[in-house]
């Protein structure tokens, strides 16, 4: 288990430098002068050389990167161009908006998955299975940027029962979960009817069918836990969809998150902005699907004995 | 199958309408203020949007950007993706371990995150939105025409060629490439319907096509303005694109199914 631990953690080490390379390298991107497309056409040469310099962007390329690097140990993002207040601080105040609608989203996700998936698989072939796969393809297929305002439609100015946007009360976390929990929701249900379908044919359930056991608790007490194995690995892939998902939806919701705050800094030119909410993003989901890796070996022994 | 033959009525629907909107004598950018949000009428049956153009014409000539972007975001990413992904897993050693480190650290940005990001950094526009997305969209393909290479690698037929002279390209092409194509062609469908949602996404964001010019994202973010008192002006754009990507998707998991891309895996 070591080992594998070992091998797993120096993997996601390289990768996360990779992340860091690529991050880093956005603002040479920039198409023309960064400095001058940030502070736009009417500002004065000693301006420029000023933000010139305190990017560094002065320096080679090297150099830039080393102390890139150096101040990311230090958990130093830069400052914002547009407020002049650290973007670790600005991170660190929207992380806790899109943490709270993420988790929403993944219960909502769960909640309808879980009886969906298990259902259809038990009864395969029925017409309650055919609705959940055609639900299923259904909620796949509607982006979040189009379920959203039509729920907004539905919910808020029709029925009056939600909030239309931001984050006040409880209610508010209803509708911007729902937009972002249905894609979840229809590809865990699918991954999880076929893991299912693969499992109820194993020795085992039919050896607990023998022992007179009922459908549900086949299901529950024997085919589930096995059948979550793939479903937990996919889970940790699913949320980089769900992290790209909560830019969209904090958008459209008003939400206070670390995806607005991304758009925001598009919008303000505030590339240093932009660079630390891509890589504190894709860093935590490189992190969780390590986690994720992890788990799967301790839930399952033939992995961390098989080797990476 | 009926919903198998919608799927392709309404997919079909809509290429022959974007192929033929500059025919059409459409005038999307008609801007017309007494129409303004005004519902369905002889010259536009969908309605009118927020500056009285109508919605039917902004509708198709937004579905012409979005097939366009669409099918050359694929046809890109399948290009690169299988060239790196074959190549890679022929040559095997140093260039595939870096090749499959890169494609790692692509993977490690959550979905379109590095889209939105690039797309952000590079400035709006059709073309920075088509490299934008295939930027993210190579690394699926290079990693399933990897895969697929490796357990063809060693396939008799393959090992004969090698054994007749056969120089790499030529093994690749004639013999490696064919076999593999099934998987890479229904993943390019379900990649499809996936860069219609990340076009739309980005235009949603602003980061796409600009005015006046039309995209069903942009759309729908205008229409989100004018929800209450104009709710069309989201609903018809919304069912529009929800409609196209389901017909796309059920289209790709009935070639799944037909070409029994399982066997592959």
């Amino acid at each position: 288990m070591i080992a594998f631990l070992a091998s797993r953690i120096a993997s996601a080490a390289v990768t996360v430098l990779g992340v860091i390379v690529l991050v880093f390298s956005l603002i040479h991107l920039v198409p023309g002068d960064p400095v001058e497309v940030m502070l736009g056409e009417s500002a004065s040469g000693a301006d420029r050389e000023a933000l010139r310099q305190s990017l560094g962007l002065d320096r080679p390329l090297p150099v830039q990167f080393a102390a890139y690097v150096s101040g990311l140990a230090r958990l130093d993002l830069g400052t914002s161009l547009h407020s002049r207040r650290p973007v670790a601080a600005l991170i660190g105040e929207r992380l806790p908006a899109t943490v709270q609608l993420a988790s929403a989203a993944l219960a909502v996700a769960a909640c309808v998955a879980v009886p969906l998936g298990a259902l259809a698989a038990m009864r395969r072939g029925s017409v309650f299975d055919q609705l959940a796969i055609a639900l299923a393809t259904l909620g796949v297929s509607i982006p979040n940027f189009v379920l959203g305002p039509l729920l907004v439609l539905l919910f808020s100015f029709s029925l009056g029962w939600l909030p239309v946007s931001g984050r006040d009360g409880p209610g508010a976390l209803i509708l911007p979960a729902l937009t972002l929990g249905t894609a979840l929701a229809a590809i865990l249900a699918r991954m999880l009817r076929s893991a299912l379908l693969e499992v109820l044919g194993e020795d085992f359930i039919r050896t607990a069918r023998a022992k007179g056991l009922r459908d549900a608790q086949v299901v529950a007490r024997h085919a589930l836990g096995n059948a979550m194995l793939p479903v937990i690995t996919l889970l940790g892939l699913q949320l980089g969809a769900l992290l790209a998902g909560a830019v969209i939806t904090e958008i459209v919701f008003s939400w206070p998150g670390l995806g607005s705050l991304t758009v925001e800094a598009i919008q303000r030119r505030d590339y240093p902005l932009l660079q630390g909410c891509v890589l504190v993003v894709s860093v935590s989901y490189v992190a969780v699907n390590s986690a994720t890796d992890l788990l799967y070996a301790w839930l399952d022994p033939r992995i961390r004995l098989a080797g990476p | 199958m009926i919903l198998t033959r919608a799927a392709i009525v309404v997919l079909a629907g809509w290429i022959v309408l974007a192929l033929a909107a500059p025919v059409l004598g459409l005038d999307p950018h008609r801007v017309s203020l007494p129409h303004m949000l005004q519902g369905p009428a002889l010259s536009a049956p969908l309605g009118f949007d927020e500056l009285g153009r109508p919605l039917l014409d902004r509708l198709v000539s937004g579905a012409r950007t979005s097939l366009l972007v669409a099918i050359a975001v694929v046809f890109l990413s399948l290009l690169l993706g299988t060239f790196i992904g074959t190549v890679s897993a022929w040559l095997a050693g140093t260039v595939d371990h870096v090749v499959v480190r890169i494609i790692d650290v692509f993977l490690a940005f959550p979905g379109i995150l590095l889209a939105i990001a690039l797309a952000g950094i590079l400035g709006p526009g059709i073309d920075n939105v088509v490299l934008a997305l295939t930027t993210v969209g190579w690394v699926g393909f290079a990693r399933l025409a990897r895969a697929q290479t490796m357990t063809l690698k060693h396939r008799e037929h393959v090992l004969a060629a090698v054994a007749l002279g056969a120089r790499a390209p030529r093994i690749l092409w004639y013999h490696v490439l064919p076999l593999i194509a099934a998987p890479l062609i229904v993943e390019a469908t379900f990649s499809i319907a996936a860069v219609i949602i990340g076009e739309a996404g980005l235009s949603f964001l602003g980061l796409g096509v600009q005015p006046p010019h039309a995209s069903w994202g942009s759309i729908i973010q205008e229409g989100t303005r004018y929800m209450l008192v104009a709710p069309h002006l989201v609903i018809v754009p919304a069912v529009a694109l929800s409609m196209l990507v389901l017909a796309v998707n059920l289209l790709g998991d009935r070639l799944r199914d037909r070409l029994d891309v399982r066997r592959w895996e």
